[in-house]
């Protein structure tokens, strides 16, 4: 007879830990910035048709890396949870934390009772408005989630781009400086070069009224790099080079 | 409400109202969309089992077509029987960027149809990454007034009229209503409700093809001047009160309503203009 091989639960625990990780470390980055225009969030991807940051609500965006299934899944069940929500109640009450709570507990289950965790991490932003502030939460692959201010990153080498981001983003930073910042520090993640239509942007706009997910496109997102490059950007660059 | 974890969301659609309908039937709860749609009508069903329960109607809403899109048009009155219900209420929704849906019938059920509509649009909007087309939109609007045709038969009338600017064909549209679901399309213009025929007739003496929009916005708002007129359920301007009818103009620019101070000084002229011509 044979026995079944006992995994202590810590041990199960581990490696289901690091098969997620791995998975999204596969990915490419996205970056979320707060910019004086509202919430910027900007990812590398090379597709034009499938995008990583998407329109939740009314002043709520998402952003998700790892296996594309799994975080579409995730994008889709947060807008049926927030058009529910504020159909049956009123826009005003789907907010970005109880949108938050809910993907917490959806990924928390799935880690532990799941055989195969998600592969995926991913970031809700939740644009202030008059006296409420920003509020830009992380959520990781087994539940656990992060309360972030100003600069939010996932997936890919996350943690360089986040120390190269923390160190450069300062409070008050237009959307155009924001865009050449993570341009840059995409560049510095990639030794082969990074083309701008690699970028997919999009910004929550203080200004908008109702909903304010603006996606940006190409030659908008080339745009404004330019604009930045004009102002106090150049110095930023260079930094990198050297 | 189910949280996330139900099932129910990891249902694979891009329609809010089966949505609605999914989570509604799971919760075991009875009555889906306020009604619409099947034997679990809130309202028992066989006779006129309404009689004697007040209901509030919107009455006269328009929409015409002009150069460079449409103009829609409603007066403010909800009744209640002969009564005054409401003074002030909207009748036109603004759905999405392009397209807007008027009402005219039973106020409650219609209203909430109106919100069930916009959510329905923006939920496949953003699941599915692209818009519906117009005429996409106009099929589902008439899809659910037909869901709504077993509150219909006991009185609780709603006909809708929808109008978008057309991107794919770059011109304004309009689309009509009956009580059943069928949609028709209009080319040149439509008013609905208790007032509609008295705001037809005029809209009918006035209206040609390619007018200015200024053109078109007092047309619209003199057609609703004589329904007033004429029909005990429409509200006319109130100048004391200072409530005037709601105006959309719709564009390639989007949704875009007309402020209240211009439509008051058009109303202020064609009343000035009849208190002339009655004094000669």
């Amino acid at each position: 007879m044979t026995m079944p091989f006992y995994v202590s639960p810590e041990q199960f625990l581990q490696d289901k830990a690091e098969y997620a990780k791995k998975g999204i470390s596969r990915g490419r980055s996205i970056a979320v910035l707060e910019v004086v225009e509202g919430i910027l969030l900007v990812a590398d991807n090379p597709s034009h048709a499938l995008h990583k940051i998407s329109e939740i609500y009314d002043r709520v965006a998402f952003a998700g890396v790892g296996k594309y299934s799994e975080f579409e899944n995730l994008r889709k069940s947060g807008i049926r949870y927030a058009d529910l929500k504020g159909f049956l109640y009123s826009r005003e009450d789907v907010t970005g934390r109880s949108l938050a709570n809910a993907y917490s507990e959806l990924l928390g289950n799935s880690f532990s009772q799941e055989m195969k965790p998600m592969e995926v991490e991913i970031i809700l932003a939740d644009l202030g408005s008059g006296e409420r502030s920003n509020e830009i939460y992380r959520i990781s692959f087994d539940g656990s989630i992060f309360d972030e201010s100003l600069v939010s990153v996932v997936g890919g080498r996350s943690e360089q781009l986040k120390a190269f981001l923390r160190e450069r983003v300062r409070p008050g930073v237009t959307m155009s400086e924001g865009l050449g910042l993570v341009r840059a520090g995409f560049l510095a993640q990639n030794e082969n070069g990074h083309s701008v239509e690699n970028m997919e942007a999009a910004l929550l706009e203080r200004a908008g009224n109702g909903r304010c997910f603006r996606r940006l496109s190409s030659a908008e997102i080339a745009g404004f790099l330019s604009e930045g490059e004009g102002g106090g950007l150049a110095h930023g660059t260079s930094d990198l080079r050297s | 409400m189910s949280p996330m974890r139900e099932g129910s969301l990891w249902w694979g659609g891009s329609s809010f109202v089966e949505l609605l309908r999914h989570v509604r039937m799971s919760s075991g709860e009875p009555g889906i969309l306020s009604g619409m749609g099947g034997g679990n009508s809130p309202v028992p069903s066989g006779g006129n089992s309404l009689e004697g329960i007040p209901v509030w109607h919107g009455t006269t809403v328009l929409a015409l077509r002009t150069a460079s899109g449409v103009i829609m048009a409603a007066d403010r009155q909800a009744s209640e029987g002969y009564q005054v219900a409401d003074r002030a209420i909207h009748k036109i929704f603004p759905v999405d960027r392009g397209s807007a849906v008027a009402i005219a019938g039973a106020a409650g059920p219609a209203i909430e149809m109106a919100r069930l509509f916009r959510v329905e649009i923006e939920h496949y909007e953003k699941l599915e990454g692209v818009s519906l087309s117009l005429l996409g939109k106009s099929n589902k609007l008439g899809q659910m007034v037909r869901e709504h045709l077993p509150l219909a038969m006991q009185g609780l009338v709603v006909v809708p009229l929808y109008a978008g600017f057309d991107d794919r064909s770059g011109e304004g549209r309009i689309f009509k209503y009956d009580a059943v679901g069928g949609r028709y399309e209009e080319e040149e213009y439509h008013a609905n409700g208790s007032g509609g025929l008295f705001a037809r007739n005029v809209l009918k003496m006035s209206y040609r093809p390619g007018l200015a929009e200024e053109e078109g916005v007092q047309i619209a708002l003199r057609a609703l001047y004589e329904a007033a007129d004429e029909d005990l359920g429409t509200g006319g301007p109130d100048f004391v009160r200072g409530i005037y009818p709601t105006v959309y103009s719709l564009t390639r620019s989007g949704v875009e309503g007309i402020p209240t101070d211009r439509v008051s000084r058009i109303l202020r002229e064609i009343s000035d203009s009849l208190r002339r011509r009655e004094k000669t």
